[in-house]
């Protein structure tokens, strides 16, 4: 790669071709703002708030778009620079909704850190999206057109995951607003990279904490929780903790302040579904059928399947997803065992996703006729609920005490918040079943040609089986293609429609990148280092399980496994 | 012979009719330094007209198709592997398109019916409603000379620049525009002046300077400046369009109020400046009561940070106007 001189304000810097100012910038450190600027999307150059001026040039320029070019000379802090910024941050106020108190966004939203940064507040215009309409997605997203700022992020990330983009720019009289598509072909799938990626609080979940708030405080209700695997090293970043921490201990040791009855492992229902999913699979490799098997673990990715590539739903394990096999297991198993009655027990379950607030709604995973699930709380949603009770998560005790068997998982079953963990996790398992020998390490390649995806060769038994584990729909639908064209390409391929699995999933703490990524799959991996247990079939809670409970065929089959079925588009609820 | 074209442009120092003036040689050299990849190459003809009170290339739709279908028969020869697209606005569409077809018949040359807006016009925004995209300026680079529609190299230039490279090739260019008139005179219409002329003259030559006082917007009726009577001795650069404003019976914020009409409406919303600024100046017309700091501050910021000429040039008709008529 070329690389050469350029100046940013008088500093000379080492620049790449292909690089832009604002990247460059930001490694150097020299603040510039921006709002629609995402290192996951291809700069947009909407926001015009972080315009430079150039050496030369007489107009300013978006430095998000522009590439270094040798000897060129930047200047970030110029009166124009900051009289433009100063305008034009006010005109993207005025056309805000003007409500911060009551914003759940308030702490995290950019709009508002820049207008007392650069004391660009106060409306210099009457708020002209006050009367706008709000719509919600199904059970998952909300969507405020009052708050939006049209920077197009959200539908950006939304044509990536989506067919044809379910959140798209519309024309309503003199401007364009975001609104929820109305072609018959397309659907949201709930991932929430479009909550991910808006710089405001336009886009956010459907919360459901409020009402847990309550629960926990009526007397007759007993409220249980289960936590998902990626959530232990992304909930510290609401509490400044650095990125990866792991805070299970404090997971549990904060619920139980709270109020919980009691706390359970989604990672220990990992190891469930690991153990079915390797059934599974060496029942077809027995068969000698060669198709390919896919995760379904990821809801999002099943309701792609089932709206988009129906054709493929017969590839899908049958297996459910950790979230409804541990809430199945509660509402039945952990019940009986210890004697309560179901019906004063409130079910929560802490989720990187919003995708899994319609998992719960789907039938066919009920149980007995009944939810396996009452609630979904995102882990911000979480982080709100403790910060209102006054629960400071870095000031709590880690306690490990009086955990269930349903709260220990191995270290494969904790992996799974991360891409190519669901992969991994299987493998260790099915290798062990089929040679009587444990995986020493798995080496996984890049594919190069797609992104946020890996490739590996297992040999067992002289056999060779090609696995594949992808995340982000807008890669995954590559592999899809491979697929169609050939089911046989692969034995077993993990798909998670969010890029960089749950770690980066649309329940997660906010922003996302893939330094923050990468730092919240480090926990995960470290974490199942240091574990003596790091296979799901070497839990012995999971023996326990299957001795009691499991092996029971009828029961194996209303807690674990289930059907899929083509899906008509999801409802849209205009308010 | 392709080499001859490009240099006989340059020679004529031709300028692009669509207003913004780029020398036209630049252009097609850039394309035809993207021949011979195997790549295929689109030479499209921008018919938008989109901007209000201009119709000199429906002029020449009407009255020279045939010499206009020459000027894109001379692009296909230039480039190797090329197709022509026709892109014109509904109404040109509806009516011309059939006349236009006899010149064009056994050529790969064909129609495209616009049904967006102004910024459809917009080379870049035109590419994407072509290939069904949100219509939006792209962000340049690269340029369509190198990845256009479908990504393939691609050449836009407006009507009226096919119609004097059909000139050029055949020695009769002789350095002439076409003029629109339009407004408080008597003879409005469209008419073929050397593109340098000042527009008193061509005001004095059609019969059309008038008695009254006035002012005159010249380079379309909404992005074109404001000029008084006694600055139209110099020639003007944009849009060949001239109209004229009797200066007792025109309301001028009640002028305003159209151009924000039309910016508001025609712009694709993209960029803060242009879709905020747009709509807060419609506000303030219709309310009746400028803001004349506010205003200066939304003008800074068009002109300095829009994305795209439409949000560049939105503040000089709006300056102009106050400046010159409004403060006066
Ligand atoms: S949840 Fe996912 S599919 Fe739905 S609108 Fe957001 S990005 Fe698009
Ligand atoms: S990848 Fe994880 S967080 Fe994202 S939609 Fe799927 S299950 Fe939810």
């Amino acid at each position: 790669m070329n690389s050469f001189k350029i100046h940013i304000n008088d500093k000379e810097i080492d620049a790449n071709e292909g690089e832009r100012i604002l990247d460059i910038a930001r490694r150097e450190k020299i603040h510039i703002p921006s709002l629609c600027h995402h290192s996951d999307l291809e700069p947009h150059e909407s926001c015009r708030l972080c315009m430079v001026e150039v050496e030369g040039d007489k107009n300013l320029r978006a430095s998000c778009a522009l590439l270094a070019k040798p000897g060129m000379k930047i200047y970030t802090d110029t009166p124009t620079t900051q009289k433009a910024l100063k305008i034009n941050l006010a005109l993207l106020f005025s056309q805000h909704e003007d409500n911060c108190e009551h914003c759940g966004r308030v702490e995290k939203c950019k709009l508002h850190e820049y207008a007392e940064k650069y004391a660009a507040c106060g409306n210099i215009h009457i708020d002209r999206k006050k009367k706008l309409p709000k719509f919600q997605f199904g059970p998952s997203i909300f969507l405020d057109q009052s708050k939006c700022i049209n920077c197009q992020n959200c539908s950006d990330m939304c044509s990536k995951q989506t067919k044809g983009g379910f959140i798209t720019l519309k024309q309503a009289g003199e401007t364009f607003e975001m609104f929820p598509s109305e072609e018959k072909n397309i659907d949201c799938i709930y991932c929430g990279q479009c909550i991910m990626h808006c710089p405001v609080g336009a886009l956010s979940e459907i919360e459901s904490y409020s009402e847990v708030k309550k629960l926990l405080k009526d007397k007759t209700k007993k409220v249980v929780f289960q936590f998902a695997p990626s959530v232990r090293t992304s909930l510290g970043e609401e509490f400044g903790m650095p990125l990866g921490t792991n805070v299970t201990d404090k997971i549990f040791a904060a619920l139980k302040k709270v109020g919980a009855y009691k706390i359970f492992d989604t990672s220990f229902a990992a190891d469930v579904t690991i153990i079915e999913e390797a059934a599974e699979l060496l029942e077809k490799i027995a068969k000698g059928d060669n198709t390919t098997m896919i995760s379904s673990c990821c809801p999002a990715w099943v309701k792609y399947a089932e709206f988009y590539e129906p054709e493929l739903l017969k590839y899908l394990t049958t297996v459910r997803s950790p979230q409804i096999i541990l809430g199945g297991l509660i509402k039945t198993y952990w019940v009986e065992k210890e004697n309560l009655d179901l019906r004063d027990i409130v079910s929560v379950s802490i989720m990187p996703c919003t995708a899994k607030k319609f998992e719960i709604e789907r039938e066919e995973l009920f149980v007995d006729g009944k939810r396996p699930i009452d609630y979904v709380l995102t882990v911000r949603e979480l982080a709100k609920l403790l910060k209102e009770l006054n629960v400071d998560l870095n000031k709590i005790e880690p306690d490990e005490s009086d955990k269930d068997i349903l709260a220990n998982p191995s270290g494969a079953g904790e992996i799974f918040g991360a891409g190519g963990g669901v992969l991994e996790a299987a493998l260790r398992t099915v290798y062990q079943k089929l040679t009587g020998q444990e995986l020493e390490n798995l080496e996984f390649k890049p594919l190069h040609e797609f992104k946020r995806t890996k490739m590996a060769e297992v040999t067992i038994g002289g056999k060779t089986l090609k696995v594949v584990a992808v995340s982000g729909m807008e890669n995954a639908k590559k592999i899809l293609e491979e697929i169609k064209a050939d089911p046989t390409k692969y034995a077993y391929v993990e798909i998670m429609a969010c890029p960089g699995g749950c770690i980066g999933g649309g329940g997660q703490p906010i922003p996302i990148d893939d330094e923050i990524r990468k730092a919240r799959a480090a926990g995960l991996y470290s974490t199942d280092e240091k574990r003596k247990v790091r296979t799901s079939h070497g839990n012995p809670g999971i023996d326990i399980l299957y001795a009691e409970f499991l092996n029971d065929k009828k029961n194996k089959h209303k807690i674990c496994h289930t059907t899929y079925e083509k899906r008509k588009k999801g409802e849209i609820k205009k308010i | 012979m392709a080499k001859d074209i490009i240099t006989k442009i340059k020679e004529a120092n031709l300028l692009g009719r669509g207003g913004a003036g780029f020398p036209t040689w630049m252009k097609w050299e850039a394309v035809k330094k993207q021949e011979g990849q195997g790549k295929k190459i689109y030479v499209i003809a921008n018919g938008s007209e989109g901007e209000p009170e201009i119709f000199k290339d429906e002029y020449i739709l009407k009255n020279h198709p045939q010499e206009f279908i020459e000027g894109i028969k001379i692009a296909l020869e230039t480039f190797a592997n090329s197709e022509a697209i026709i892109y014109l606005n509904h109404k040109y569409f509806d009516k011309y398109k059939k006349n236009l077809e006899k010149f064009s018949e056994g050529f790969p040359i064909s129609y495209f019916r616009k049904t967006a807006g102004y910024l459809a016009g917009e080379e870049t925004g035109l590419l994407n409603h072509i290939e069904g995209q949100r219509v939006e300026p792209r962000p340049k680079p690269p340029y369509p000379a190198e990845a256009g529609l479908y990504n393939l190299p691609t050449l836009v230039n407006n009507i009226e620049t096919y119609y004097r490279i059909y000139e050029i090739k055949n020695d009769l260019y002789a350095g002439k525009a076409f003029f629109s008139i339009e407004g408080d005179v008597k003879n409005k219409g469209t008419f073929e002046f050397p593109e340098n002329y000042p527009i008193k003259k061509i005001l004095e030559e059609t019969g059309n300077w008038p008695a009254f006082d006035f002012f005159v917007q010249y380079g379309g009726g909404a992005a074109g400046t404001i000029y008084l009577p006694e600055e139209l001795d110099e020639p003007k650069k944009g849009a060949t369009s001239i109209i004229v404003f009797n200066r007792q019976k025109t309301d001028a914020l009640k002028l305003m109020q159209r151009w924000a009409e039309f910016y508001s409406k025609e712009n694709c919303d993209k960029c803060t400046p242009c879709r905020e600024s747009s709509i807060r100046i419609l506000e303030m017309t219709k309310k009746n009561k400028l803001d004349f700091d506010k205003l200066e501050k939304m003008f800074f910021v068009l002109e300095k940070t829009s994305f795209c000429p439409l949000g560049k040039g939105m503040a000089i008709p709006y300056r102009t106007l106050i400046e010159k008529v409004l403060k006066k």
